[in-house]
């Protein structure tokens, strides 16, 4: 990650182009602080969070070489054993070894360790697209709406409406509507997101539009996708950073809820609120198959959010008063 | 204040409208034949022709909207399909147990994070701070259903202090209502006393810099009087703000906890509609959570008039 320079101050600095270069430009520290960069680092609340984000992320790739076992494979001898259960394998040569459960099996006899180190693809898959697709498109729809005033007028009560429906409700209907597939839980989570992104993007849009070097800009007849593009753009990045990152964590939450409501991804396809729903039913014996992903999802969503504070603290200290 | 009001008032019409519109076309726009959906897998094609006739479905999309506004404004909100019941009704056996849940939560919640936020801001920067803080930050965190299994398995299954799950009605004896509210309320008030304590404590410390307040110390008022009289009191608005943002949480908490507690209130409803694929009551409740919603932010703007002489309109 290169240091982001972006910050609200440093683009009343944008007249300026045509004098200084881009590359000038972009060495040129214009906040009389810290570098962003630096800021992040000393941080504790981004160092902690990243790192952990980091272990979770390389559950990813190393999921095949942590667990043997397929996390859909059932096996109707080991049902609901508890974690530390031993079961006895032969391999091709015939030499025995012994297959430890360390989070025990669930009530089809799946491996519970297996499920959750496989689960956070998903988790993480999840809460990754919707994060950027929610800012992609609340981003185009909050340039527009707050560029332009007549489209701002009809966007924002559409928005507000949106925003009235309890997310929820509105991701639990939009995926038991259009039936359970990744593809819809992933849409069903984006779009009662995007009135937040929206707001949030016009907000410093109709902020941005005010500004000195704008109204330079429409005076001397630069068109508006340019000034757009250029000018406004560039603001919007720092705060949607932030955005984004919390974004990731309540889209991984969501994600869970829903699964866990059994209206989310498909049972088969092992995602942490999946693994939680199926043990639902015996939990009173065996809990096991709902706190290990539990802890999982936890730390992962505590991890997003620990980033997300800091990350809001270090690039854009505005926000921060704001929640 | 009473033109402003009203003009506050009559800024919540288009949403409302949208929100109906929305709920509205969700049914008709996503793919699938709702009346294929409503009569059933056994049903032949010209069961599902018949059904689309009497739902109306045949109209065109405008009036079909037209007959719904009409109906809701009756305040009929249609028929179950599943219990062949007026929703409303269901919904009027609902009401008691979410609310008692809501109640509950709040309560707890502003008990223990009014005080825990205020005292954060007064030790800014100590380990009871930065503790409170981490408190938080964790809170904000934890899903509600895993908090609500952690409370069932050690203090209802392990030591059997609580009920494992269900509910009471008020009717039934307060005291056994009260009891088995405890740990559902407790677990989702969690991300309420963070969410709470976070915001208490940002407004008090913003507070505290005033001039006002040096000047109540400089005069020697004690501590708690300082606390009490200026710094909690105009740190209210912000502090009601958040019962904004709050109350868009708490409708999802409702859901799952009610889910998890099994407890028959609104939120276990819609979750049964459903899954039942009972649209009336889930386009019903969506609605009236939706309702909810904005007549609480409407409230929240008034009380914004009230608590803070300085917001004038």
């Amino acid at each position: 990650m290169s240091p982001i320079r972006y910050s609200i101050r440093a683009s009343d600095t944008d007249m300026s182009d045509n004098i200084i270069s881009e590359e000038s430009a972009e060495s040129v520290d214009y906040s009389h602080q810290p570098s962003v960069w630096s800021r992040l680092m000393r941080n504790p609340s981004v160092i902690i969070g990243g790192l952990l984000i980091a272990l979770i992320v390389s559950l990813v790739p190393a999921a095949p070489f942590l667990t043997p076992l397929d996390p859909t494979d059932i096996s109707p001898r080991n049902r609901n054993k508890v974690p530390g259960f031993e079961t006895i394998h032969k391999d091709d040569q015939g030499n025995r070894y012994t297959q430890v459960a360390h989070m025990g099996t669930d009530k089809l006899g799946r491996d519970v360790f297996a499920r959750v180190i496989y689960g956070a693809r998903v988790s993480l898959m999840v809460g990754l697209l919707v994060a950027v697709i929610a800012v992609s498109i609340g981003l185009f729809i909050g340039l527009i709406a707050g560029y332009f005033r007549l489209v701002d007028a009809v966007v924002m009560r559409v928005m507000d409406g949106l925003m009235a429906i309890p997310a929820i409700l509105l991701a639990i209907a939009l995926v038991s509507l259009s039936g359970a597939t990744l593809f819809t839980v992933i849409m069903a989570i984006v779009i009662p997101e995007i009135p937040r992104v929206v707001r949030l993007v016009r907000s410093i849009v109709l902020a941005i539009r005010e500004e000195p070097y704008v109204e330079a800009a429409i005076s001397v007849g630069t068109p508006t996708p340019k000034i757009l593009y250029r000018h406004v753009l560039p603001n919007t990045i720092a705060p949607l950073i932030v955005q984004g990152t919390f974004i990731c964590g309540s889209a991984i939450l969501l994600e869970a809820i829903l699964s866990f409501l059994g209206v989310g991804v498909p049972p088969e396809i092992p995602t942490w609120g999946n693994i939680m729903a199926q043990g639902r039913d015996l939990f009173q014996i065996y809990p096991h198959s709902i706190f290990y992903p539990g802890i999982f999802l936890t730390l992962t969503v505590l991890a997003i959010n620990m980033l997300g504070d800091g990350l809001r603290d270090a690039i854009d200290p505005r926000m921060s008063k704001e929640i | 204040m009473w033109p402003y009001l009203l003009k506050r008032i009559l800024a919540t019409i288009p949403v409302v409208l949208v929100v109906m519109v929305i709920v509205f076309l969700m049914l008709r726009l996503t793919p699938g034949d709702p009346a294929a959906n409503i009569a059933g897998d056994a049903a032949t094609s010209e069961d599902i022709a018949e059904l689309r006739v009497k739902l109306g479905l045949e109209e065109p999309l405008p009036v079909q909207f037209a007959i719904y506004a009409k109906n809701l404004l009756k305040g009929d909100f249609g028929e179950s399909f599943y219990y062949k019941r007026p929703v409303m009704s269901m919904v009027a056996d609902g009401i008691e147990p979410t609310l008692s849940l809501a109640l509950f939560t709040i309560v707890i919640a502003c008990l223990i994070a009014v005080p825990l936020g205020t005292l954060a801001a007064f030790k800014q920067g100590s380990w009871v701070d930065r503790l409170i803080m981490a408190f938080s930050v964790i809170g904000f965190s934890v899903p509600v259903f895993v908090i609500g299994y952690v409370l069932i398995y050690f203090l209802a299954v392990k030591l059997e202090w609580f009920p494992v799950q269900g509910y009471q009605r008020i009717g039934d004896g307060v005291a056994g209502w009260a009891y088995r509210l405890i740990l559902p309320a407790t677990a989702l008030s969690v991300i309420f006393i963070a969410l709470i304590a976070r915001m208490t404590r940002t407004s008090v410390l913003e507070v505290l810099n005033e001039d006002y307040i040096r000047t109540a110390r400089a005069k020697g008022l004690p501590q708690s009087k300082v606390l009490l009289k200026h710094a909690l009191r105009n740190a209210a608005v912000p502090i009601v703000t958040v019962i904004g943002i709050a109350i868009a949480i708490l409708i999802s908490g409702v859901v799952v906890t009610e889910s998890v507690f099994v407890i028959p209130g609104l939120g276990l409803l819609t979750l049964d509609a459903i899954q039942g694929r009972d649209y009336p009551t889930v386009q019903a409740l969506i609605l009236l959570f939706s309702l909810v919603y904005i007549i609480v932010n409407l409230l929240i703007d008034v009380a914004y008039t009230l608590l803070d002489p300085r917001i004038r309109y």
